[in-house]
């Protein structure tokens, strides 16, 4: 890609306060850059911090997280500064469409209606205007324009799912963050929505960070993936070349973990679970489910290092120092 | 394989009424078999009638009309009485471990719950749970008899439900999405434990909307569509060479992980119909793609796929 990134996410760490007084370290320094039209993928294992990262980016954190890092948004920090410099840009020009958003929808409300708050909220349009705006939007993700008056129980799963992304639309973000986009819905409805979501970067020049759990659905759209470990990235690269020459251990026994359509090869799972944060992992975190460790993994956390251009990996595997 | 099938389902038809006089067409005439030692998956969509199917054999559902057998024996028209006995034989695991397991009971209780129904002596009680537990792959077992499910992961959870399925030593294993709400990380190690299981010579049906995984651990796929198999085969030739209307498209948008394979998905407009409102003639027809005047009106039945390049490989489509 080549141009200036939309959104650069720079050493972006989150600790969440936990009851007993301690720390939990939820997202532990990672970095990306994400261009317009560009699709990157977010993928790892329940608690490994995709979803903590991008509500950070959404400034949507609850009240005992705190967060340290720098969010560039076309070149100007927007982290620094709290709720005060990011609440200008959510919505606005970056917006989510939330895990289960197609059951959020409140159900005695018409769903145009609720596409449009974010609208009046922002003050971009109201009244006829929204209106006009909302069928324009619904269109859009494929949807008639008049069904703006019904309410979501009119709707099938997969048109509320469309809903969810027409109200992220709203406010012509630059940036739209989908967490599991899919997850709830028949593979033909999910390859609809996938197909919609292609669309809109390609059409919108869209930048777009989609979280799953399921390698194979970031193979097929997006551009770049970042495996994400414990908190970290554990590489970062094309999806190409993610799948053709993985250089994290980690992102090699996922892609073996994950059984595929016209596979013959043993599918394996892969021992162990991932480490609990609220304690720094001593060494590499991933150390104990490797399957390829060194003897300095037990003791020195690697560092996220270029190791082409645009490929990062999180593994002494391979670095000379 | 010859003989009697482990379990055989003919001509099984399931109906609910749905209000005003309408009827759900859950499952419409549905046939298909399970060898001891054969893992057959139902795949299909939301509402396909797959779990439906399944729960019927468990007779957890009423049938409309069919037949099921198990064993060679009509289970159809049983009482719950006579059918207790014959629940030994089969048993089920469900989707979601997390709450098919009773948060009160320890691994050992949860385990030994089926063996003290069926009258399992209690001095053989303690050893037939551990060789359950060593079968699920929970070893050594006495670090697990004394847990309670919220002690455990997903996936040990898991493993305890299909301890206690394993308990009774059942002929046939119903596995109803048994791994969709795990990490992927730990299915295979699920997936792996049932298909040792299978090679023991347990028959396994498996209910899945995920054709990645019944193409992988499946000796046979049945892929459903709005109450009817529309095809059936073995699971590779079914993925490989897929011949019905609608398992070319369902194969077509499955993600692949190789991000070079870039066959243009072939996506189906609009989503499965309502069940109360079968189409006329091939269910499939209004959405389609290759569908012809005749679809409209000839409802097709299971027969060998034309370009079929594996014996037992049939569609149901009047033109392939």
């Amino acid at each position: 890609m080549s141009g200036a990134p939309v959104i650069s996410v720079e050493d972006l760490h989150v600790w969440f306060d936990l009851a007993d007084g301690g720390e939990l370290h939820a997202v532990r320094g990672i970095s990306f850059d994400l261009h317009p039209g560009e699709r990157l993928g977010l993928v790892g294992e329940s608690g490994c911090g995709k979803t903590t990262a991008i509500l950070a980016l959404m400034g949507l954190l609850p009240a005992s997280a705190s967060v340290r890092g720098r969010v560039l948004l076309e070149g100007s920090e927007i982290m620094a500064g709290g709720e005060d410099t990011i609440s200008p840009h959510r919505w606005k020009d970056v917006a989510m469409v939330f895990q289960g958003a197609m059951n959020a929808f409140n159900p005695v409300q018409r769903v145009g209606k609720q596409i449009a708050e974010a609208m009046e909220l922002h003050g971009t349009a109201t009244g006829r205007s929204a209106r006009l705006r909302v069928a324009e939007l619904l269109e859009l993700v494929g949807i008639a324009g008049e069904r703006q008056d019904r309410f979501p129980h009119e709707f099938s799963g997969g048109m509320r799912q469309r809903a969810a992304i027409a109200m992220a639309l709203a406010c012509d973000p630059k940036v739209l963050l989908a967490d599991e986009p899919t997850t709830a819905l028949d593979v033909m409805v999910q390859a609809q929505i996938l197909e919609l979501l292609v669309s809109l970067t390609r059409d919108l020049g869209l930048a777009l960070i989609l979280i799953t759990h399921d390698l194979p659905l970031i193979a097929q759209v997006c551009d770049r993936a970042a495996v994400m470990y414990a908190g970290e990235i554990a590489e970062i690269g094309t999806v190409h070349d993610l799948y053709a020459d993985p250089r994290h251990p980690y992102t090699r026994l996922l892609f073996a973990a994950t059984p595929d359509i016209y596979g013959d090869d043993l599918v394996v799972s892969i021992p162990g679970s991932p480490p609990r944060l609220d304690h720094e992992p001593v060494g590499c975190p991933f150390r104990p489910r490797c399957d390829a460790f060194l003897e300095r993994c037990d003791t020195v956390a690697p560092r996220f290092r270029t190791v082409a251009p645009g490929r990062s990996v999180t593994c002494h595997n391979g670095d000379p120092a | 394989m010859s003989g009697t099938p482990l379990l055989e389902v003919s001509d099984l038809v399931v109906h609910y009424p749905a209000g005003k006089g309408k009827v759900v067409h859950a499952v419409e005439g549905v046939s298909f078999s399970v060898n001891a030692g054969e893992l057959v998956a139902l795949v299909g969509e939301s509402g396909c009638g797959k779990t439906t199917t399944a729960q019927s054999v468990m007779r957890m559902v009423h049938s409309t009309a069919g037949t099921i057998r198990v064993d060679g024996r009509d289970i159809t028209n049983l009482s719950a009485g006579e059918l207790r006995p014959l629940r030994r034989e089969m048993q089920i695991i469900f989707q979601d471990p997390y709450e098919s397991l009773d948060p009160r009971f320890k691994v050992r209780d949860t385990v030994a719950e089926p063996l003290e129904i069926h009258g399992v002596p209690r001095e053989e009680r303690d050893a037939r749970v551990h060789d359950a537990l060593v079968r699920a792959g929970l070893t050594p077992p006495k670090l697990y008899l004394d847990r309670f499910p919220h002690e455990l992961s997903g996936g040990q959870r898991q493993r305890v439900a299909i301890a206690a399925a394993l308990a009774l030593e059942p002929k046939l294993l119903l596995a109803d999405e048994p791994v969709s709400m795990l990490d992927v990380s730990i299915r295979a190690g699920i997936l792996g434990l049932l298909d040792e299981q299978r090679r023991a010579g347990l028959g396994i049906l498996m209910i899945t909307h995920d054709l990645s995984t019944a193409a992988h651990y499946a000796d046979r796929i049945c892929v459903m569509y709005l109450g009817r198999i529309v095809e059936e085969g073995p699971a590779k030739e079914v993925v490989r060479n897929p011949q019905h209307p609608y398992t070319r498209a369902l194969v077509s948008v499955v993600p692949k992980r190789d991000p070079r394979l870039t066959t243009q998905p072939q996506i189906l407009k609009g989503e499965t119909p309502n069940p109360v409102a079968v189409p006329s003639g091939c269910r499939f027809h209004p959405r389609c793609p290759v569908a012809q005047a005749q679809c409209r009106t000839d409802d097709p039945p299971l027969s060998t796929a034309r370009d079929a390049r594996e014996a037992g490989h049939r569609s149901a489509c009047l033109f392939t």
